[in-house]
This record gives structure tokens, C-alpha cells and sequence, in this order.
């Protein structure tokens, strides 16, 4: 029984295939996390909870009879919203703080945000159904929801088209700027309050998307946001800072490593498989840290 | 900043005095004997919190309406003092130390779920205070001893059991291939339990043993794994989060095995949120309106469910059933007492051997229901895709025939 995996030649090919789709997924939640810590030094907590709360927008409309695929669209417009008025009311009074302060003001939102989902849309456990069906490969034995390869789709599209957007526009070359040096930035004319309120709304829009392909792949529940966060953060962490190709290809990665842990250690293992994982580099890094020499200048 | 003070001061002398005029409510006043639960009111568990409360409720009006419950010549009304424990099982077991030491109640309705009756067990227990409860099936709650514990469900091992057996049966009596995923909690634990006692006894192999983790809800490389063996069932239990992803992926993995067998069906309203895919699944169920148990109270499965949805407006789950077959003990312990002794009343309840619409109930040494088994029913759609449960095990209370093998996908 142990290592099936590899004795079923097909099933390493399965693996491979659902982690990367997951891991494609997860990369778009962790992009969005990169992208505000980056810029204003803040690690979301409630990154999870944002996610839900655009996996309810899709399921909304799904109950109300639209495809929950619209919600691709509609969560983030709505969502983006949300981000910004959470930065007015919370996040600018902590964004020049010690980032130890950030963490408890965006807990405290992830805490409020849970609560308010329960009591808004209950304690159930939902989801959307898109009825996309299923490609079949090598005669039914390695299976593929469209629902999952088409929430691949979406996110790349997305991430791409973030990256454009960052590169070309003015407020991307702004909050560019402005994760460079807040203060430079602001001296040559950035509006960095803007800037600072803009990410943190794009943030929130890719949560959104990200909510939204959630609800039609897998299940959403106020309390479920939490996971999101957590691997969004292993998957910056793992990639570095302000390195959106490395949350990318680590996001894959961490998916299709959690595929083989799930294959080989078994499915208990799975979660703790990537905290080791993530120690493991931790350690490294502070290991290659402690060889290279530093000194006042 | 003095007259801060001063409103501090007011405040919390009016806070001490309602808490002192609450003491004197005691278990039995004027004519209303007080119970005590702890419930989920918010939090995660809030929707079978609501339920349970429904259930208790129900129960509550119906038996005062019919005459309330007789002791010592006199008659009694019911009446509940409920605290909301969020789903939190350290603020259940403070609700329960305030409601017995500070609100003076003498006996406890449980309240949902294994985890929160595991919590307020052992503070019923330290003051003698006789606890029915209907919600927490969790195996380890009736090995500790406890003698104040009462539960009108049968417990967890038991859940998925007949599937196991009815498998065997339909295999002439040969052990099957069981391919089985379980959440790492109590309860789902304790359902993996009683899997592995059945299939030693039936001589079946257990061919996947995996332990989803509770923040899990991707299912697919158990599912990969299962297409790749081809077991004869397929056991997942994992709370409706489990039950709601598991057919999700099933459906869309093209995942074929002949048996499936699952619990929380129907508080995951699988039909509803999944109609076709869902078909076929079997449900473990402590309850089902279509059984013909009978009381006084509310005749039959039936008629409960229909007074139920005149009430509250939606189909009773069995949890709300099984929370008023928790008042229909108590008052039967009551009148069997005649007294509101708390020890006598715990004797009452021991002694308990009655039927009631939600089934009989006879309680073990440890507290659990021993006389009623699980039903298994399955999920069966029509041609226009309506989808209803439909009680295939035991074979007493059928409705339906089971539908064994389950249809490969490519032939649906």
C-alpha cells in the first residue's frame, strides 16, 4: 500500500497535474500578499477571510441564479472596495508602525470578519456549482475538473495581468516607487496615502478572484480563511519579498510537494509537510545569512 | 475620570445585585421546573446550535401544552434558561459551572456537538447534576464513567456500521475492500473506530486509512488513490465540510466504487447544494421521519416533521429530533421519580426503557442509548432531478430498496 504513487505510474502524473493547479491558485492569493507587504510592510492576516468573503459574493450570485463564474469579475470590483475602506478605517493608522502592531490590527479584522460572515450567511459550509464537467486523460485514469483547470486560467490571466499593470501604468509605476522608498517617492510628488490604499485594494480584488474560483472548486465556511492566509505566507516567505515570478513557481511548488507528501507520508502529514518545509528553509536562509559577513558602512 | 468612576461603581453594584436576584431561581419555581443549556448559538457549530435549540424548544411548548409533567400530585412546566457558548468548549464549560453554581439550575440539557458535551461533562458530573443530552455521540464520552451523562443518541462507533455489514451481506457474506478517509476529530475518529471493529469481524481489509485534517477541503489524491485500488466502499466522514466535498470531487474525478458510505448528509443538505451528483450516497442518520416509532406526544417521525416545518419553517434534521426526545426523558424520569431529588432523578434516568417517535431509548451503564441502531438511508433523484433521502437499513424501516452496485459515471 505505501508509495502507491509509485506503482501506479498514472497517479504520479495526477499528482503532479492537481498540485499545480492548486498551486496556481494559491500563488494568486500569495501575490496579492506579497505584493501590499511589499509595499507597505504589513502582513495581512485576515488575507484568508478576504478570500472567503469574495467566495461568498460568487455564491451569491450563483443562488441567485448567475453562472458563480461571473464572480471573477464582480467579487473583485466589489472587493476592491472593501480593501480600500478597510485601509481608511484601520490600515493607515498602522502602516507606518512596527509590523508587530499590523499583525494584531489585521487579526482583529480576521476575527471580525469571521464573525460577521457567520452571522451574515450562517455556519454553513457552501459552494457553487459551475457544471464545467471533467477533461479525461489516458483513458479515464488521470481526471482533471475544468472547474480547477479553469480556475488555473483565471489566476494566471490575472497574475499576468497584474505584472503588465505594474510595469505600464502610472499608478503602477507610483506604488513601485513607493515600495522602493516610501519617502523618496513621496518627496518627488507620489501620493503615497493613494498608493497605500490602491494596493491594499488590489489586494483585496485578488482575494476576490481568488474567493471566487474557491466557490466553484471547493467549498467555502466563514471560518475556513485562515488556511489561506497561512499558505499565502509560507508561499511569500519561501519566494522572498517583492519576487512575483518566485510566488509563482513556489506556489506550484509548495502544491505539487503537498500532492507527493499527501501520496507518501499520507494525508496527515500534508499540512505538517509544508511547515516543515518551510522551517527547513527558514533555517537555510538564516544559515546562508550567518555566512555572509555584514559590518556598519 | 470621577465621574467615570462613579458610573463603574453603579454599573457593577447593579450587576451584583442582578446576579444575587438571580441565584434564587432555582430548579424548581412556583410551578416550572428550570433546565440549564449551554448552546451554539454562534460560532461554527451555530447551525446545529439553532437546530438543537428548535428541538428543545418544540419539545418544551408541546409538553406544557399537554399537560406539563406531574410530581408529587402537583403539576410542572418546563422551562429552559439557554447561554450562547459560541462553539467554544471552555466557554461551555464555564456556562455550565455558572448555570449550576449561579442560576442554581439542577439539571442540564446537553448541548450540540461531542467536543462541547465532552467539556461540560465533568462539571455536571463534580455537582451531581443529571445531564440528558442528544448531540454528543463521541465514543469517549461514555468510557469515562460518568453516572450524570445521559444520551438519547447511539454513539459514534455505531454510525457506519450497518453500511459496513450490509456491504458483507450483499457480498455473500465475504469481507469486502474498504477504502476509508475520516477528519482527525472525536467524533469522525470515533466513526473510523467502529470501521475497523466491523471490518475485523466481518473479515473485510481496510486497503486506504487516510486522516483528512480539519483546514482540509481537497479530497482529490484520496480520490486518486481509491480510483487507483477499486475498494468496495468507500467510507469518508468529516463533518459536512467532509460530506459536501467529497461528492464534489467524486463527481468530477469520475470516481466509481460500488458503495458509499458517508454521515452528515443531511446537515450538509447534500441534495440540495449537489441534486444528481449526490445520488446513491449512503447516509449514516440517528433519525429519520419515515421510522414508525410512536409516543404520545408527537405520534410519529411524521407528524413531528410536519409540526416541526409549521414551527420553524424547514424540514427537522435529526439533530432537532433527538433534542426533543431529550425533554421526552426527562419528564418520563421526573414522574418515574416523583421527586426532584437529584440522585433519585439520576436513578430515574438509568432505569429509562421507553419508546418515543424518535426511537426507543434504553441507556447502558455509560450512559449511551443502547435500544436504538443507526439507519442508513440513501440519496435517490428522479428523472426531473429532484433528489430525496430515501431508508434502505435496517431493512424493518426500509422505504426503499438499496441500490447496490452504484452506477459507473460513464452509465449515468
Amino acid at each position: 500500500m505505501d508509495f502507491l504513487i509509485f506503482q501506479v505510474p498514472m497517479l504520479t502524473l495526477q499528482a503532479v497535474l492537481d498540485g499545480l493547479l492548486l498551486g496556481i491558485l494559491f500563488a494568486l492569493i500569495a501575490y496579492g500578499m506579497a505584493l501590499q507587504w511589499g509595499v507597505m510592510n504589513i502582513i495581512n492576516i485576515a488575507q484568508g477571510d478576504l478570500v472567503i468573503l469574495g467566495g461568498y459574493i460568487a455564491y451569491f450570485m450563483y443562488l441567485y441564479g448567475i453562472h458563480p463564474a461571473w464572480g471573477v469579475i464582480v467579487s473583485p470590483i466589489i472587493m476592491y472596495f472593501v480593501g480600500v475602506i478597510i485601509y481608511k478605517l484601520v490600515i493607515n493608522k498602522v502602516v507606518d508602525r512596527d509590523l508587530f502592531i499590523s499583525i494584531l490590527a489585521t487579526f482583529g479584522i480576521s476575527i471580525l470578519f469571521m464573525q460577521l460572515m457567520n452571522f451574515a450567511f450562517g455556519a454553513d459550509v457552501v459552494l457553487a456549482n459551475s457544471g464545467y464537467g471533467t477533461t479525461m486523460l489516458f483513458d479515464n485514469s488521470v481526471t482533471l475538473p475544468n472547474s480547477k483547470i479553469f480556475s488555473a486560467f483565471i489566476s494566471i490571466v490575472f497574475a499576468i495581468g497584474l505584472v503588465i499593470y505594474m510595469k505600464k501604468s502610472k499608478l503602477g509605476r507610483a506604488i513601485r516607487a513607493t515600495a522602493q522608498n516610501a519617502r523618496a517617492a513621496k518627496i518627488l510628488g507620489v501620493d503615497t496615502e493613494k498608493v497605500y490604499a490602491a494596493t491594499f485594494g488590489i489586494n483585496a480584488a485578488l482575494c476576490g478572484v481568488a474567493g471566487a474560483l474557491i466557490s466553484i472548486t471547493f467549498t467555502i465556511h466563514p471560518y475556513m480563511g485562515l488556511p489561506y492566509t497561512i499558505r499565502s505566507f509560507m508561499i511569500v516567505i519561501v519566494a522572498g519579498l517583492g519576487n512575483l515570478p518566485g510566488v509563482a513557481m513556489s506556489g506550484m511548488g509548495l502544491g505539487v510537494f503537498e500532492e507527493f507528501a499527501d501520496y507518501i507520508l499520507g494525508t496527515e502529514f500534508r499540512i505538517g509537510s509544508v511547515f516543515l518545509l518551510l522551517v527547513l528553509i527558514l533555517v537555510y536562509r538564516r544559515f546562508k545569512l550567518s555566512k555572509k559577513r555584514e559590518y556598519l558602512k | 475620570m470621577k465621574i467615570k468612576n462613579i458610573i463603574i461603581t453603579f454599573v457593577s453594584a447593579i450587576a451584583i445585585l442582578f446576579s444575587t436576584s438571580v441565584v434564587s431561581i432555582a430548579k424548581v419555581v412556583g410551578d416550572k421546573i428550570i433546565l440549564g443549556a449551554a448552546i451554539s448559538l454562534t460560532g461554527k457549530y451555530s447551525s446545529n446550535g439553532v437546530h438543537t435549540q428548535n428541538g428543545y424548544n418544540m419539545a418544551v411548548d408541546r409538553i406544557n401544552e399537554m399537560g406539563g409533567v406531574k410530581v408529587g400530585g402537583k403539576t410542572y412546566k418546563f422551562d429552559i434558561i439557554y447561554y450562547d457558548d459560541e462553539s467554544n468548549p471552555k466557554r461551555a464549560a464555564q456556562l455550565a459551572e455558572r448555570l449550576i453554581s449561579q442560576d442554581g439550575v439542577e439539571f442540564m440539557l446537553g448541548p450540540y456537538s461531542s467536543g462541547l458535551t465532552k467539556a461540560i461533562a465533568p462539571v455536571t458530573e463534580k455537582y451531581g447534576v443529571p445531564m440528558v443530552e442528544a448531540n454528543g455521540a463521541s465514543r469517549s464520552l461514555f468510557t469515562k464513567g460518568y453516572k450524570y451523562l445521559f444520551a438519547v443518541l447511539a454513539p459514534a462507533n455505531l454510525y457506519l456500521d450497518v453500511a459496513i455489514r450490509t456491504a458483507v451481506e450483499l457480498n455473500g457474506g465475504k469481507g469486502v475492500r474498504i477504502a476509508q478517509a475520516f477528519e482527525q476529530d472525536a467524533f469522525s475518529q470515533d466513526v473510523r473506530l467502529g470501521i475497523l471493529d466491523a471490518a475485523k469481524e466481518t473479515g473485510s481489509k481496510i486497503i486506504i486509512d487516510d486522516k483528512l485534517p480539519k483546514e482540509l477541503n481537497d479530497m482529490a489524491a484520496t480520490l486518486a488513490k481509491v480510483k487507483a485500488t477499486k475498494p468496495d466502499v468507500l467510507v469518508v466522514s468529516g463533518h459536512t465540510k467532509g460530506a459536501l466535498t467529497a461528492i464534489r470531487q467524486i463527481a468530477e474525478m469520475k470516481v466509481d466504487v460500488p458503495m458509499l458510505a458517508m454521515t452528515h448528509c443531511d446537515a450538509a443538505k447534500l441534495s440540495k447544494q449537489h441534486g444528481k451528483n449526490s445520488q446513491y450516497a449512503l447516509c449514516a442518520s440517528q433519525w429519520h421521519k419515515t421510522l414508525t416509532y410512536k409516543d404520545d406526544f408527537f405520534k410519529d417521525g411524521m407528524t413531528y416533521a410536519a409540526d416541526f416545518e409549521k414551527l420553524f419553517g424547514y424540514d427537522p434534521p435529526y439533530q432537532s429530533a433527538e433534542s426533543s426526545a431529550a425533554l421526552l426523558v426527562f419528564k418520563d424520569a421526573f414522574e418515574r421519580a416523583n421527586t426532584f431529588d437529584q440522585k433519585k432523578v439520576r436513578d430515574a434516568l438509568a432505569a429509562t426503557n421507553m419508546q418515543t417517535f424518535y426511537g426507543n431509548i434504553k441507556f447502558a451503564e455509560g450512559g449511551q442509548n443502547v435500544d436504538k441502531p443507526m439507519v442508513l438511508f440513501q440519496v435517490m433523484c428522479d428523472d426531473a432531478g429532484k433528489c430525496e433521502n430515501k431508508v434502505v437499513a435496517p431493512l424493518k424501516w426500509a422505504s426503499a430498496e438499496l441500490i447496490h452496485p452504484i452506477p459507473k459515471w460513464s452509465e449515468r
